[in-house]
């Protein structure tokens, strides 16, 4: 079959909203873009547990404590779903483990931000996971199967992330005027750079619309960020808190929340790696990896020798 | 030597009754480690009370690209389902 029919009836069964499985014919492209963006949203998912690990030992209780350690655990297992995800595509998991230290693969920008307060502990459940879950709800939809599975087992997991981050806030914003304060200053610095963790406007965005055609987004990053800003509004109004942006007002006609200009600038300054946190956050993955390694090995080692024990007590049993 | 652990595909008894379904795949040096891995990871809310572990190259998988000479005769054989077979009402429930 020539390669034009091999397409037609690729994207018809998208159409159709049939899955794609691992094994399905696909164009290269469609296989390249799945790879980089499951690959992507992994390394966020790993990256991700840097900035909330900061905050595991100085959890001020208990019950504090054992959320943000099955939290960050939820979100080891998060990565690992998703690089076997991209593994049925056909990449090596070593390879993208590389990409992620060399700085040729990107994460979520959000966490190269640095958590100065317990009270950004709270923020990033509540606003960075709520983000997340925006996306990931999504994408329970998106037309390659396994990367659709993984999402279902992952939203699953996060709604506690979300709760227990807006029950730090509600505690906090309850609590003392030092408390309180604390509260404002971790959703001021958190507010923004959560609205740009949908990426780019959709005019400026260079691979919305094929992703769309492919149905691996069915919606836009302005259209997610939109429902975040409306769905985060009353929370915010809960804990009797402000949000950081004066242009920020409910607009009738739309029945959409009006909000600001997000600071592009930043962001893009933030992509390309010039964050507050950017280079400790990889060299700590780069630290991992490398002190890792004798693991590695020696769990290689000890298998080979199992295996070959077992079989010449096979060969001296014959 | 690459020291890269295997690749396993994991399948999980959610309860006794049901049958051991697939739910993703980890690496893992041995079939020991590649069961710790899944308990760890994949049943971590009481998700399943047994697991089976199969190293992913053992897996032999049919050709998509030819599901239309493995799956079509199925289609015309609509006598064996029940529904082909006619029974007066009178007779109830068969
Ligand atoms: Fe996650
Ligand atoms: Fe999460």
């Amino acid at each position: 079959m020539i390669e034009k029919d091999l397409n037609q009836i690729f994207q018809d069964r998208i159409d159709a909203d049939d899955r794609i499985e691992a094994r399905d014919w696909m164009p290269e492209k469609y296989r390249q873009t799945l790879i980089r963006q499951i690959s992507q949203h992994a390394h966020s998912e790993v990256v991700g547990m840097l900035p909330e690990a900061n905050w595991i030992s100085r959890a001020p209780s208990l019950r504090r404590k054992v959320a943000l350690l099955a939290k960050v655990q939820d979100e080891a297992g998060h990565g690992l779903y998703l690089y076997s995800a991209a593994e049925t595509l056909g990449a090596k998991r070593s390879d993208l483990l590389q990409q992620l230290i060399d700085g040729t693969a990107k994460y979520s920008s959000i966490f190269n931000y640095p958590t100065l307060t317990w009270a950004d502990i709270g923020a990033i459940g509540w606003l960075v996971d709520g983000a997340a879950i925006m996306n990931q709800v999504m994408l329970c939809r998106t037309s390659y199967g396994p990367y659709a599975r993984a999402m279902v087992r992952i939203c699953k997991e996060e709604s506690f992330h979300q709760r227990q981050g807006y029950e730090i806030m509600i505690a906090l914003s309850q609590g003392s005027e030092e408390q309180k304060a604390m509260a404002q200053d971790a959703l001021n610095r958190w507010w923004w750079p959560s609205l740009m963790m949908f990426g780019p406007n959709d005019a400026e965005s260079k691979h919305t619309a094929q992703s769309m055609a492919w149905r691996i987004k069915r919606k836009t990053n302005d259209e997610l960020r939109q429902a975040f800003v409306d769905s985060s509004i009353s929370q915010i109004e809960y804990l009797g808190l402000t949000a950081p942006d004066k242009d920020l007002k409910w607009n009738e006609e739309r029945g959409h929340y009006d909000f600001g200009a997000i600071d592009w600038d930043e962001f893009w300054q933030v992509v390309k790696g010039h964050g507050p946190c950017n280079k400790e956050r990889i060299a700590a993955r780069r630290k991992a990896q490398e002190e890792g390694k004798w693991v590695q090995e020696a769990a290689m080692a000890y298998a080979a020798k199992r295996k070959q024990r077992a079989q010449d007590q096979q060969t001296r049993v014959a | 030597m690459d020291n890269t652990w295997p690749l396993w595909e994991v399948f999980i008894r959610s309860k006794n009754g049901l049958s051991h379904k697939h739910v993703g795949s980890l690496h893992a040096a041995d079939e020991d480690m590649a069961i710790e891995n899944a308990r760890d990871v994949y049943t971590r809310r009481q998700e399943g009370v047994s697991i089976w572990v199969v190293e992913s190259k053992h897996i032999s998988a049919s050709n998509p690209s030819k599901s239309e000479e493995l799956y079509d005769p199925a289609k015309n054989k609509i006598y064996r389902h029940p529904t082909f077979y006619d029974i007066p009402d009178e007779v109830g429930h068969m």
